[in-house]
C-alpha cells in the first residue's frame, strides 16, 4: 500500500469511527482532530517520497474496477496534486480546531455527524486529486458533492437549503457534461487502440491526436465542468450563496480546496488532453478570466456581507488562476499551480478570521462593525495579515503566485495581463476597505446588539423562505450582552495556535517558495510542453 | 387461404378494441376491449408463426394468455372494489390520481 | 564584510518581529529595542561605509527566491555607492527619529507597536535600496507602502486617518502596477530582473521598449514619491504621527522614486524621451506643490506640500540624466536632513500645543520653545536656500543644471525651478512667521478638546535629534556639493556627473538669482504676515487662486470625479447586475423549469381514457417515425 492510499483511507476510517462512536461533542472533536493530525503527518513521508525529477505520476497504484470498459481504480500524484493534497491535510485540522470559535452547530446536530462528514470530504477530495483514471475522476468528482451537500444543507445558515441545492445542481450539471466528454474520449481511444480505456496517461496520448473539431467538443464538456467548479464568471453565482450559507469551516474547505478541483482539472485534463482545442479557445477563456478578475473585485467591494465578500474575492482570484493556466508559459502555469496552494492558505485564513469576527459579533453584515481593532488587536492583526496576503503584498505567499501569473501571462498575452493588473489595485481597494470598515474608526456598540435577527430575516426574504433562525450558523452565538466592548474577546491562546500555522506559511512561502516551486515545476513544464505547438 | 386475411382480421379486432377502450366509460367494457386487443395480437403472433414455420410466435401467444389471465384476476378485483366503494363502474369517476 | 550585509536588514526586521509578535510582554522595553536595532544597522552601515572603496558594486546572493524555468529571481543585496548612501540616510535619520519617538509617543499606550511598525518600515526601506534586482526592490517598495499604511492609520479611531491610510496605499498601488509592468517588460525582452543583467541587456532592446520601461518605472516613482498625477495621498498622509511624517513622508520613503530613477540610470540614459517626461513631471510638480503650500494653515500640510515640491526638484534633476543624477541624490540627502528637522520641529510644536496643527492658533512661540525655534529656523533657512546652508548648494545645483539645458527646455525647467524657489521662500517664511513670531494668538483660544494652551519645550530625547538634524541642515549641502564630493563618490553607480558648458543663463548668475527670488518671496511673506495681524479664523472671502490652492488645485476633486464616484456607481451597478442579471438568469432558469413543470402537470387529468388516447397517439408517432426512417 502506498502512502497515498493510506492518506485516502485514513480519513474514511476516521469518519466511520467518529460517526460510529456516538460520543459527546468534545470527544468527537478530539478524535477527529487526532485523525486529521495523523493525516497531516502522513503528508511528510509522501512529500519526501516524491521525487520532482522522477516520473510524472508517482505513488501509482491501480486495480481493476469495471474491466469491460477498461475502468480502473488507480491513484497517483504529480507535483501539483501533491501540493493540493498537502494543503487539504493542512486545512482540515485547522478547520476542526477553529470549529468552536467560528460558530455553534445548529440545534439538534452533533459534532460527530459534522466531523465525520468533514473527514469524508477530506478523503474524497484527496482522492479526486489523486485519481489517474478519468472515469474514476468523474465518479469522485460527483461523489464529492454529497458530503458537501449535507454539510451546507444540514449545518448552514438560515438559507442553507437553497444554497445547498443550488450548489449541488450546478456542480452536478457540470459533472454530467464532463461524463459525456469522458465517454467521447473513451470511444476515441476505442477507435484508435481497438480497445477503450479510461486510463489518463493513455487517453492523453490518444485524444491529443484527434482533429481540432472533435477536441473542441470534448474540451467544452470538461471545461464547463471545471469552469463551474472553479468558478469562472459567468458560472459563479452558486459560490456566494454556498459560501455565504455554509458553516465557516465548510466554507474554508469549499473555497479553499474543493473549488481547486476545477483549476486542477484545467491543468490535468483540459490542457494535455486537448492541446489544440485549448490553444484555439484560449482567448475565450482568457476573456472570462480577466472579466472574472475585474468583475469579482468590483463585486467584492460592493458586498455588505463578509462571507459573500470572501466568495467574490475568490472569484477574482480564480480569474488569476485561469489567466495563468491559459497563458501557456512555464512561469504563468507555475504561478497558477502555486496560486492554488497560496489561495487556499490566504483565503482559508481570511475566511476563518472573518468567521471568528462574525461569531464574536453575532453578524456577518460588515456595517454592523467598526473600530474592532481597538478592542481586539490580535484578531485585527490576523485579519490584516490574511487581507495582505489576499491582496498579494510582496513578502506574502500570494505575491509569488500572482507575480508569476502576471509575468508569465505578459510574455504571451500582454493585453490580458495589463488589464489583469488593474485587479491588483482593486484587490487593495476591497481588502483595505473591508479592514477599514470592520477594524478602524470609532468603536461601534451595535456590533453586538440585535443584529442577527436582521440577517436572518433578510437572507430568508431573498430566497423566499427556508430555514428557521435557530438553525443559523455562526450567528447563533449566544445572545450578545449589552456593553459591546467587554463582550468581544480577543483571540485566546488556543485560537492563536490554530491560526499560527497559516501565518507562518504566509510569510515563509512569501520569502522562500522554492520548495513548492521546485515541486510543481516539472509537472508544470510537462503540462506546458504538452500544450505548446509542436 | 393466405395469411393476410388473418392479419386483416386481427387488425380489425385490435382497432375495435382500441376504439372501445377510448370511447366506452364502463370499466368492464373497457376491460373486455383490452382483452380483445390482446387476443388480436395473439392472432397476429400465431399467424406469423405459421408463415415463418416456427413455434416462437405460438409460445409468445401462450405467454400473452397467461399474462391476460393474471390481468383479468387483478383487474376484475380492482374493478369490484372500486364498484363497491363508489357504486359505479365508470372509469371517468375514478380520477382521483391526478396532479 | 559586505557578504554579511544582510545584517543591515536583519536587525530591524528582527526588531519588528519581536515587537509585533511579542505582544504586551515587550511593552516595557519595546521602544528601546526598536531604537537599538536601527542604531545597530546604522553602526554597521558606517562600518561598511568606511571599510570599503565602492569603486564597483558588490552583489551578494542570499538564496534563490523565485526559480521557475527561465525566470530565476534571487534574493540578493547590492552594496554600492548609491545604496550605501541611502543606507546611511535611512538608518541615520531613522535612528534619530526613533529616539525622538520615544518622547513623542511616550503617552501612547501602544508605543511598542509603533516601534514595531517603524522597524518594519526601516527593514523594508533597506530591502528597497539594497535589493539587487527589481523584484527585490519591489518587495521593499510595497513593504514600505505597508508600513506607511499602518503608520498613517496609527490613530485608528479617527476615520480621517483610516481613509488617508487607505488612499495612500491605493495610490501607491497604482504606481506599483507601473513598476510591476516594467518588471514584466524586462523579463519579456531581457529575460532577467536583476540589475546586473537588465542593465547589461538593456542596450539590445528596441528604443520603444526602453521608453516604455522608463515611463512605467516613472509611474511607480510618481506613486511612491507623490508626484503628479499621484500626489494627492501625501498631504493626507499627515494624519499619521509626526515622527512618521518626518521619517517616511519626508526623509526616506517618498524619495524612493528618485532612488528608483537614479538606480535605473542605465535605462534612462538610453531614452531621452523618457527622461524628458521625468523632467516635465518634476518641473510641474515642484510648482504645484509650492503653490498649494502657500494656501494651507495646517503646518504639517504645508510641510507635506513642500515635500512634494522638493521631490519635484529631485525628479527634475534625475530627469536631466547624466547632468543631474548625483545632484538629485545630493538634494535628496540634504532634504532628508532639513525636512526631517522641520517635521520634528513641527512635531515638537504640536506636542507643546495639544496636537494643534492650525498655524493661525500659534504665534510667538519662539520664547516658549527656544531650541525648537532655532532648529526649525535652521531647517527653514536651509530649505529656502539661504546662502551657504544645505539648500543653497543642492537646490542651486539643480537649478543651474536645469538652465544648462538647450533651448526651450532650459528656459522652462530652469524658469519653473527658479520661480518655485521664490514661492518656497514665501510659504516657508509664512510658516516661520505664523508659528514663531508675532502675537501669541494661542492665548486667545483653546484647542479642539477645550484645553488651554501651555506651550513648553520638548524633553531632551526629542530636542537632541532635532539638534543633530539642524546641524545636518547647515552642513550637508556644502559637504556634498563643494568639490563634487558626492558626485565623485556616486560615479560608479550612476555615472560621472556631466556639467553643461553652455546654457541659457550664465552659471555664475544662477545662485544669486535664486537667493534674490527667495528673498523676494520671504519679503512678501514678511509684509503680509509680520506687518499685519493674522486672524485666528480662516478668512473665507479670498481670491480664486487662493481658493483653488486651498482645494489642492482641484487634484482631489479630479480624483473624486474621475475615479471615486464612477467607481462607487460601477460597484453598485455590478452588484445589481450580478444579483439580478447573472444570478437572476440562473434563478430564472430554475423558476422557468419549475413553472413549466407546473403547467405540464395539468396534463395528468386522472382520466384513464385520455391517458389511453395519448398512449395511442404516441404509438402512432413512433410507428410513423419508424416507417419514415425505414422507407425514406
Amino acid at each position: 500500500m502506498t502512502w497515498l492510499l493510506a492518506l485516502i483511507l485514513l480519513p474514511i476510517v476516521g469518519a466511520l469511527l467518529v460517526a460510529g462512536l456516538r460520543a459527546n461533542d468534545r470527544t468527537a472533536t478530539l478524535a477527529a482532530l487526532a485523525v486529521s493530525i495523523v493525516e497531516l503527518l502522513l503528508i511528510i513521508p509522501l512529500w519526501l517520497a516524491y521525487d520532482p525529477s522522477g516520473e510524472r505520476i508517482q505513488q501509482a497504484s491501480s486495480m481493476e474496477w469495471i474491466p469491460a470498459f477498461g475502468i480502473h481504480v488507480s491513484f497517483g500524484i504529480d507535483g501539483i496534486a501533491l501540493i493540493m493534497i498537502a494543503v487539504i491535510a493542512l486545512l482540515v485540522p485547522i478547520v476542526i480546531g477553529a470549529m468552536n470559535s467560528t460558530g455553534k452547530l445548529p440545534q439538534g446536530r452533533t459534532a460527530g455527524g459534522f466531523l465525520s462528514l468533514i473527514l469524508l470530504q477530506e478523503a474524497l477530495t484527496i482522492a479526486v486529486f489523486a485519481a489517474t483514471d478519468v472515469f474514476l475522476f468523474y465518479v469522485l468528482f460527483e461523489i464529492m458533492l454529497i458530503p458537501m451537500y449535507f454539510l451546507i444543507g444540514g449545518y448552514g445558515g438560515a438559507n442553507r437549503q437553497y444554497a445547498a441545492v443550488k450548489f449541488f445542481l450546478y456542480s452536478f450539471l457540470g459533472g454530467l457534461l464532463m461524463l459525456a466528454s469522458a465517454i467521447g474520449a473513451y470511444s476515441l481511444a476505442a477507435d484508435r487502440l481497438g480497445q477503450g480505456t479510461f486510463d489518463w496517461a493513455t487517453l492523453v496520448t490518444v485524444v491529443r491526436e484527434a482533429p481540432a473539431s472533435t477536441q473542441i467538443w470534448l474540451f467544452l464538456g470538461f471545461f464547463l465542468a471545471f469552469a463551474i467548479k472553479a468558478p469562472l464568471v459567468p458560472f459563479h453565482t452558486w459560490l456566494p450563496d454556498a459560501a455565504g450559507q455554509a458553516p465557516i469551516g465548510v466554507t474554508v474547505l469549499l473555497v479553499g480546496v474543493l473549488d481547486k478541483v476545477g483549476t486542477f482539472g484545467f491543468l490535468r485534463y483540459c490542457l494535455p488532453m486537448f492541446p489544440e482545442a485549448s490553444r484555439q479557445l484560449a482567448p475565450l477563456v482568457l476573456v472570462l478570466a480577466v472579466v472574472g478578475i475585474i468583475y469579482g473585485s468590483i463585486l467584492a467591494a460592493g458586498q455588505r456581507d463578509m462571507k459573500r465578500f470572501v466568495a467574490y474575492v475568490s472569484i477574482a482570484h480564480f480569474g488569476f488562476i485561469a489567466l495563468g493556466i491559459f497563458a501557456f508559459t512555464p512561469q504563468a502555469v507555475a504561478g497558477s499551480a502555486t496560486y492554488m496552494l497560496n489561495h487556499s492558505i490566504a483565503t482559508g485564513m481570511l475566511i476563518l478570521v472573518v468567521g471568528i469576527v462574525a461569531a464574536r459579533g453575532g453578524s456577518t453584515r460588515i456595517a454592523d462593525y467598526g473600530g474592532m481593532f481597538k478592542v481586539t488587536p490580535i484578531l485585527g492583526g490576523m485579519l490584516l495579515i490574511a487581507g495582505l496576503s489576499t491582496l498579494s503584498l510582496p513578502g506574502t505567499n500570494s505575491f509569488i503566485s500572482e507575480f508569476l501569473v502576471l509575468l508569465g501571462a505578459f510574455e504571451t498575452r500582454p493585453a490580458y495581463a495589463i488589464v489583469a493588473t488593474i485587479g491588483m489595485v482593486l484587490a487593495a481597494a476591497y481588502v483595505l476597505w473591508l479592514y477599514q470598515r470592520i477594524m478602524t474608526g470609532p468603536v461601534r456598540g451595535d456590533a453586538l446588539v440585535g443584529v442577527w435577527d436582521n440577517t436572518a430575516a433578510r437572507s430568508a426574504s431573498v430566497a423566499g423562505g427556508g430555514g428557521s433562525q435557530v438553525g443559523g450558523g455562526p450567528g447563533t452565538a449566544a445572545a450578545p450582552e449589552i456593553g459591546a466592548k467587554k463582550a468581544i474577546r480577543d483571540l485566546s491562546k488556543k485560537e492563536i495556535a490554530v491560526l499560527a500555522p497559516l501565518v507562518v506559511l504566509i510569510v515563509v512561502l512569501g520569502f522562500y517558495p522554492k520548495p513548492v516551486l521546485d515541486t510543481v515545476t516539472p509537472s508544470v513544464n510537462a503540462t506546458v510542453a504538452a500544450v505548446q505547438e509542436r | 387461404m393466405t395469411p393476410t386475411y388473418y392479419l386483416l382480421l386481427s387488425a380489425l379486432l385490435f382497432t375495435i378494441g382500441a376504439v372501445g377502450v377510448l370511447v366506452r366509460r364502463n370499466a368492464i367494457v373497457v376491460f373486455m376491449c383490452i382483452e380483445l386487443m390482446l387476443n388480436a395480437v395473439n392472432l397476429t403472433l400465431v399467424t406469423f408463426a405459421r408463415i415463418n414455420g416456427s413455434v416462437d410466435g405460438q409460445v409468445m401467444a401462450f405467454f400473452v394468455m397467461v399474462v391476460a389471465a393474471a390481468e383479468v384476476v387483478v383487474g376484475l378485483a380492482i374493478i369490484m372494489s372500486i364498484f363497491r366503494a363508489r357504486r359505479s363502474a365508470s372509469v371517468d369517476d375514478t380520477n382521483l390520481l391526478k396532479y | 564584510m559586505i557578504a554579511s550585509s544582510w545584517l543591515l536588514v536583519a536587525f530591524p526586521a528582527l526588531g519588528a518581529l519581536v515587537l509585533l509578535a511579542g505582544g504586551r510582554r515587550t511593552d516595557t522595553w519595546g521602544h528601546l529595542l526598536g531604537c537599538a536595532t536601527v542604531i545597530a544597522s546604522f553602526v554597521y552601515g558606517l562600518v561598511l561605509f568606511f571599510g570599503n572603496s565602492f569603486a564597483e558594486a558588490t552583489d551578494t546572493t542570499l538564496y534563490s527566491w523565485i526559480p521557475v524555468d527561465a525566470l530565476q529571481v534571487e534574493f540578493g543585496l547590492r552594496i554600492d555607492a548609491l545604496s550605501i548612501v541611502f543606507v546611511l540616510l535611512i538608518t541615520g535619520v531613522g535612528a534619530l527619529i526613533h529616539l525622538y519617538s520615544i518622547g513623542y509617543m511616550a503617552e501612547d499606550a501602544n508605543r511598542r507597536r509603533f516601534f514595531g511598525y517603524l522597524n518594519l518600515f526601516v527593514a523594508s526601506m533597506l530591502i528597497l535600496v539594497l535589493g539587487n534586482s527589481f523584484v527585490t526592490l519591489y518587495l521593499g517598495w510595497e513593504g514600505v507602502g505597508l508600513a506607511s499604511y499602518l503608520l498613517i492609520g496609527w490613530y485608528q479611531d479617527r476615520p480621517a486617518a483610516a481613509t488617508a491610510a487607505k488612499k495612500a496605499f491605493l495610490m501607491n498601488r497604482v504606481g506599483d502596477v507601473g513598476l510591476a509592468l516594467a518588471i514584466f517588460l524586462m523579463f519579456k525582452y531581457i529575460g532577467s530582473t536583476s540589475f546586473e543583467q537588465v542593465f547589461a541587456g538593456i542596450g539590445d532592446v528596441s528604443p520603444a521598449v526602453v521608453t516604455a520601461i522608463a515611463l512605467l518605472l516613472l509611474l511607480g516613482a510618481c506613486g511612491k514619491s507623490g508626484q503628479f498625477p499621484l500626489q494627492a495621498w501625501l498631504p493626507d498622509a499627515m494624519e499619521g504621527p509626526t515622527p512618521v511624517s518626518a521619517l517616511i513622508h519626508a526623509a526616506t520613503m517618498v524619495t524612493a522614486g528618485v532612488y528608483l530613477i537614479a538606480r535605473s540610470a542605465p535605462i534612462y540614459n538610453l531614452t531621452p524621451d523618457g527622461r524628458l517626461v521625468v523632467t516635465i513631471i518634476g518641473a510641474f510638480t515642484l510648482l504645484l506643490g509650492a503653490i498649494i503650500g502657500c494656501a494651507y494653515d495646517d503646518i504639517k500640510k504645508v510641510l507635506a506640500y513642500s515635500t512634494v515640491s522638493q521631490i519635484g526638484y529631485m525628479m527634475l534633476a534625475v530627469g536631466l540624466g547624466p547632468f543631474g543624477y548625483a545632484l538629485g541624490i545630493a538634494h535628496l540627502l540634504a532634504h532628508g536632513f532639513f525636512k526631517a528637522g522641520l517635521f520634528l520641529g513641527a512635531g515638537s510644536v504640536m506636542h507643546a500645543m495639544n496636537d494643534e496643527v492650525d498655524m493661525r492658533k500659534f504665534g510667538g512661540l519662539r520664547k516658549a520653545m527656544p531650541i525648537t525655534f532655532v532648529t526649525f529656523g535652521l531647517g527653514y533657512l536651509a530649505i529656502i536656500g539661504f546662502p551657504f546652508l544645505s539648500g543653497f548648494y543642492t537646490k542651486d545645483a539643480i537649478i543651474e543644471a536645469a538652465f544648462g539645458q538647450e533651448g526651450w527646455r532650459g528656459w522652462v525647467f530652469g524658469g519653473s525651478a527658479l520661480l518655485a524657489a521664490g514661492i518656497t521662500g514665501f510659504y516657508m517664511t509664512r510658516v516661520m512667521l505664523l508659528t514663531f513670531f508675532g502675537k501669541q494668538r494661542w492665548k486667545e483660544t483653546k484647542s479642539a478638546d477645550g484645553r488651554e494652551f501651555h506651550p513648553h519645550e520638548a524633553p531632551p530625547v526629542m530636542t537632541a535629534p532635532m539638534i543633530v538634524l539642524a546641524i545636518g541642515s547647515v552642513g550637508a549641502g556644502a559637504l556634498l556639493i563643494i568639490g563634487n564630493n558626492l558626485a565623485d563618490f556616486l560615479a560608479p553607480s550612476v555615472g560621472v556627473l556631466e556639467e553643461s558648458t553652455h546654457g541659457v543663463v550664465p552659471h555664475a548668475l544662477v545662485p544669486w538669482l535664486t537667493v534674490l527670488l527667495s528673498a523676494l518671496g520671504a519679503l512678501l511673506a514678511w509684509r503680509l504676515f509680520a506687518l499685519r495681524d493674522t486672524a485666528i479664523e480662516r478668512p473665507q472671502d479670498v481670491s480664486w487662486p487662493v481658493r483653488a490652492a486651498r482645494k489642492d488645485l482641484y487634484g482631489n476633486a479630479l480624483n473624486e470625479a474621475l475615479v471615486a464616484t464612477p467607481g462607487l456607481w460601477l460597484t453598485r451597478f455590478a452588484v445589481f447586475l450580478d444579483n439580478r442579471g447573472v444570478d437572476g438568469a440562473v434563478n430564472g432558469l430554475a423558476a422557468a423549469l419549475g413553472g413549466g413543470s407546473g403547467r405540464m402537470r395539468r396534463l395528468q387529468t386522472g382520466f384513464v381514457r385520455s391517458y389511453a388516447l395519448s398512449m395511442l397517439g404516441g404509438s402512432f408517432l413512433i410507428v410513423a417515425a419508424l416507417l419514415l426512417v425505414r422507407f425514406s
